[in-house]
């Protein structure tokens, strides 16, 4: 099915389902359970969410497939949101005009910075592309103030022109966004005997872009030009040797993640159309090579994996206190109760950056192949175990 | 006219002439031998051929046009294929995908961005890696990552995948270097087993003179980075001028 | 003149930072063949030696002093440090006001020990592997070690003084003729620039006048020649990277008095002392010294109104600028050695 093996178009539905029925399923305990906590199917955070996702798979077309490790994506997010809020203010609060134009200017900002980055390969990629995206941050922030409005970042405001929409709304405030008239922030909302499911218009937008950069991936990694990047990871010199030009290959590569970042940032800024400078900060690059490697690089679902992964215990690390810890283990004999919070404590709430770090450096460390590879050991020690008991049992069989 | 035409080719670095006045002629349908010493300029000569040096004087025809100046990709897209000292495969890709890589390059050219076809449904591109893998005895391993591969395999494929392109001239640099005995010899036999089949043009690099006599037409003996003679294997054996380079090298 | 002057002044001291961190970069890279992005947390924790220091020494008990009262009219309660109970309040102040260099001599085993536990914990099994993975292992642990300082410090600048004496400012221009007031320079940085260079000469003649170093430069050169000649490289190379540590850790403790120490001012180094190691050149550390004060002192040119008012935002970005230019047409960088790591 869509040009896809079976292998591929069953991971896609399993993608497609799980996107879908997200409301659904990040939302597991009623409302008054005091596990609700870990409900994640409020639309806010379902769409950070597929939006990194979208952000992660596009950061593997570059790394996981040619092995450049660029430092400096999120500059490419950041201009698609600039982009995105300039589109709001001046054309109209459709998305669509929005979010075309922070793919196009991010491809033709990620064409400038590649054709120069990646005349280096290895460290000196990553420190070119490092420089250039602190650059444009500081840029962002200090001369560019016109366009990216500095510290405050870029906002709507009443008197923006919009020339296909109103500058203000009938009852005087700002237009939100919307799909030619459907309003991004509308909620649907199901409430099923203690449960409370979302269903936010925002979300399944970016859930059917998220499907579609997804579907584009795996396209890309079973095409002869994902075999092509598979093969500037591998020998760059047999590749010249073959009759290849390695930098058109690298150059793509950087450019369709660079628009696939665009893709992410414009969708951010279509959710809540505002924009600042901190979303092109290097540690905001990190970001997305944290996800893609704890997901795992080079693997089609890896990235999304490890997006949510993140964004997922970002929000509940952030949730849990000391007070949730002490219901966890109120059974514990009082000194040990309390002295296991005390080990727990820097690990959660505002900790959980430092969390974070020491899984990714085991990660890096113990599973290079990342939550992927993890479980595939994980299938493999299982299946093996059979396998070992078959053994056996047939070696028993001539002792009959 | 030979195919490949190297005319007054001369190559200095720093105060070293690492090549002389290089004049060469390889015939088309010939295998074409180039052997000497240790720093007789081999190497240098071939890079110069393959476009990773450029030399400081000469010029270099491959079928009636020059390869000076051109980058290694655009001469292999001339027809010109290499084999290297160390195989140089993809590793990381299985067997199969190494030899459909070439395959790919000879259709589509340096560059094609061919993002939304299928490798699976390139039926053609398949068909004639496998093929050549069979011709080369490795269909069986087409789906082992090629890093796995014996030193020995590894060679055959890297064979295989400058085969695949169908060069009008693949050039060899010491495919037998640093091989024990029994793979030098599996080694020549592949070689002899690929002349025999396809009208291939060779132009081989090689230390070893013993390796080249059963298989050249052509022998040419450099030395010091000037060409001695150019003869077949039977004149060159009992020539007085190779003897002496390679004696005077034997006595160090 | 006197304009100029002042710039380059003014950037001795980020030049001396940027100097320092990217000598230990060189050192770690030109020895170990690792990319420590953990670099910059050694500087930071460096200056949180010198906060941890001046808390300790502030440690106090209360008493009573019966000469003072409080509003209410009842004895006053006062906090006495204890290192003023014991060496007396005029000795035991002047302790407390000369915290951050007495921090030196607390940074110093602190950051051995830090660099030894980092190289044979962690650096150690990195060694084969690529360069990414280098990169991203000591990524992860940059985030971690800022993170365990943000735990035990928060999140706010901790200003952490200079002494008494050095507070002040020198008038340079009346030295060199020029109106009063013209060049006006805080003793402080001077230090900092004087501290930076005896330390860089420190490393040098270590490196140019020991056996030791002597084998840590052949093992710069050659690595695997050295392994072979039977020299136990590995165990040098530990002391290099609790070296290369200490050096990062002092660079930290006597910038505590310039910038107020928080937990990311690691990271705000770490991409410009990359950016300055580039420059110089991978593995020279002539190169990386020259490289930082060359780029302190242009970063402080760009931020002349002059040039500001010519190229707006200059100041900005003229680090990177300078980087991405030189990276294209002289990857080796200005005095480094053709081949490592070009591509």
């Amino acid at each position: 099915m869509f040009g896809l093996n079976k292998k591929d178009t069953s991971l896609l539905l399993v993608v497609a389902v799980l996107t879908l029925f997200a409301p659904f399923i990040l939302n597991p305990f009623p409302t008054e359970s005091g596990l609700a906590q870990f409900n994640a199917g409020y639309p806010d955070l379902m769409q950070r969410f597929v939006i990194f996702g979208i952000f992660a798979v596009g950061f593997n077309i570059l790394f996981g497939l040619t092995g450049y490790l660029s430092f400096g994506h999120a500059a490419f997010l950041g201009v698609g949101s600039y982009s995105a809020v300039w589109m709001f203010k001046l054309l109209s609060m459709n998305v669509i005009p929005a979010i075309i134009l922070s793919v196009i200017v991010a491809g033709l900002f990620a064409l400038l910075i590649g054709f120069v980055s990646l005349r280096r390969s290895g460290i000196y990629f990553s420190i070119l592309t490092l420089a250039f995206a602190q650059m444009s941050f500081n840029l962002a922030y200090s001369v560019l103030t016109p366009i990216t409005n500095g510290e405050t970042g870029l906002q709507l405001t009443l008197d923006d022109p919009r020339i296909l929409g109103v500058s203000a709304t009938a009852d005087g405030s700002i237009p939100v966004t919307s799909l030619f008239g459907l309003e991004m922030r509308s909620t649907y909302e199901m409430a099923v005997a203690g449960w409370n499911f979302q269903f936010s218009a925002g979300y399944y937008l970016c859930a059917i872009i998220m499907l579609v950069s997804f579907y584009i991936a795996v396209r890309i990694f079973r095409s002869p030009f994902g075999l092509m990047l598979r093969a500037v990871k591998c020998n760059q010199n047999r590749m010249r040797y073959t009759g290849l030009n390695t930098r058109p290959y690298t150059l793509a590569a950087f450019v369709i993640s660079g628009m696939y970042a665009g893709l992410a940032g414009g969708l951010m800024a279509s959710m809540d159309p505002l924009a600042g400078a901190e979303r092109m900060q290097w540690t905001a690059s990190g970001e997305v090579v944290l996800m893609t490697i704890l997901g795992g690089a080079g693997t089609l679902i890896g990235p999304v994996l490890g997006a949510g992964f993140i964004k997922y215990f970002e929000n509940i690390f952030s949730k849990i206190n000391d007070n949730v810890l002490h219901q966890w283990f109120g059974f514990l004999p009082d000194g040990i109760e309390d002295f296991v919070v005390f080990i727990i404590h820097p690990f959660i709430g505002k900790g959980w950056h430092l969390t974070l770090g020491i899984l990714f450096m085991l990660v890096v460390i113990y599973l290079p192949g990342g939550l992927v590879e993890g479980g595939q050991r994980i299938s493999r020690l299982f299946k093996k175990n059979k396998s070992s008991d078959d053994g056996a049992a047939a070696k028993t069989t001539p002792a009959e | 006219m030979g195919i490949l035409e190297v005319k007054g080719v001369g190559k200095r670095f720093g105060g070293l002439q690492a090549l002389g006045d290089v004049n060469l002629s390889v015939q088309e349908n010939t295998v074409h031998a180039i052997i000497g010493p240790n720093g007789a300029g081999k190497s240098t000569l071939l890079n110069c051929l393959v476009g990773k040096l450029i030399p400081d004087t000469g010029s270099v025809m491959f079928d009636g046009q020059s390869v000076l100046g051109r980058s290694p990709h655009e001469i292999n897209q001339m027809g010109i294929s290499r084999v290297f000292q160390t195989p140089e495969i993809f590793a990381d890709l299985t067997v199969l995908e190494n030899v459909m890589i070439p395959c790919f390059a000879r259709r589509d050219g340096s560059f094609r961005m061919h993002a939304f076809g299928s490798v699976r449904n390139e039926s053609d591109m398949l068909e004639k890696a496998e093929t050549m893998l069979d011709d080369v005895n490795m269909l069986s391993k087409a789906h082992l990552h090629a890093g796995s591969l014996s030193r020995g395999d590894k060679r055959r494929l890297e064979m295989a995948m400058c085969l695949v392109q169908e060069p009008r001239l693949l050039l060899l640099d010491e495919p037998t270097a640093g091989m024990a005995r029994a793979d030098t010899n599996n080694t020549i036999d592949l070689l002899k087993e690929i002349k025999t089949k396809r009208d291939i043009t060779m132009c081989i690099i090689e230390h070893d003179m013993h390796v080249v006599f059963s298989l050249a037409d052509r022998i040419t003996v450099l030395a010091q980075g000037t060409p001695l003679v150019e003869d077949t294997p039977q004149n060159i054996k009992g020539h007085p001028k190779v003897r002496e380079a390679y004696l005077g090298e034997a006595q160090v | 003149m006197d304009a100029i002057l002042l710039q380059i002044l003014n950037g001795l001291d980020k030049g001396s930072a940027y100097a320092l961190i990217a000598l230990g970069l060189t050192l770690i890279f030109g020895t170990l063949g690792v990319v420590n992005f953990a670099h910059g947390a050694l500087f930071m924790i460096g200056a949180f030696c010198a906060v941890t220091l001046q808390r300790i020494l502030n440690l106090s008990y209360e008493e009573i002093d019966p000469t003072q009262t409080d509003f209410l009219g009842n004895p006053l309660v006062v906090k006495v440090p204890y290192v003023q109970a014991w060496f007396g309040p005029e000795m035991g102040g002047s302790i407390i006001d000369w915290s951050v260099p007495l921090a030196i001599l607390f940074a110093i085993p602190v950051m051995i020990f830090v660099g030894f536990a980092m190289e044979r914990g962690l650096i150690k099994h990195f060694y084969k592997r690529p360069h990414a993975d280098q990169i991203l292992v000591t990524f992860g642990l940059a985030i971690v070690l800022q993170e365990v300082v943000k735990y035990f410090y928060g999140a706010n600048p901790i200003p952490t003084g200079a002494p008494e004496a050095f507070r002040g400012s020198f008038d340079f221009g009346v030295l060199l003729g020029f109106d009063p007031n013209a060049i006006i320079y805080p003793y402080w940085r001077l230090i900092y620039f004087a501290f930076a260079a005896v330390i860089i000469g420190g490393v040098f003649s270590f490196l140019q006048f020991t056996t030791f170093g002597m084998v840590v430069r052949a093992g710069m050169a050659d690595r695997e020649t050295v392994g072979l000649l039977g020299i136990n490289i590995d165990k040098r190379f530990t002391f290099m990277f609790g070296l290369a540590a200490a050096v990062a850790g002092l660079a930290g403790v006597m910038y505590a008095p310039i910038n107020s120490p928080n937990y990311h001012m690691g990271m705000d180094f770490l991409v410009l002392s990359f950016v300055v190691v580039v420059v110089g050149g991978m593995g020279s550390l002539p190169g990386a010294v020259a490289a930082g004060f060359l780029l302190g002192i242009l970063e402080s040119f760009a931020s002349m109104n002059e040039i500001k008012s010519i190229i707006p935002g200059i100041d900005q970005i003229i680090i990177y600028v300078v980087a991405i230019i030189i990276l294209l047409t002289r990857p080796r960088g200005l005095m480094g050695r053709k081949g490592v790591m070009e591509d």
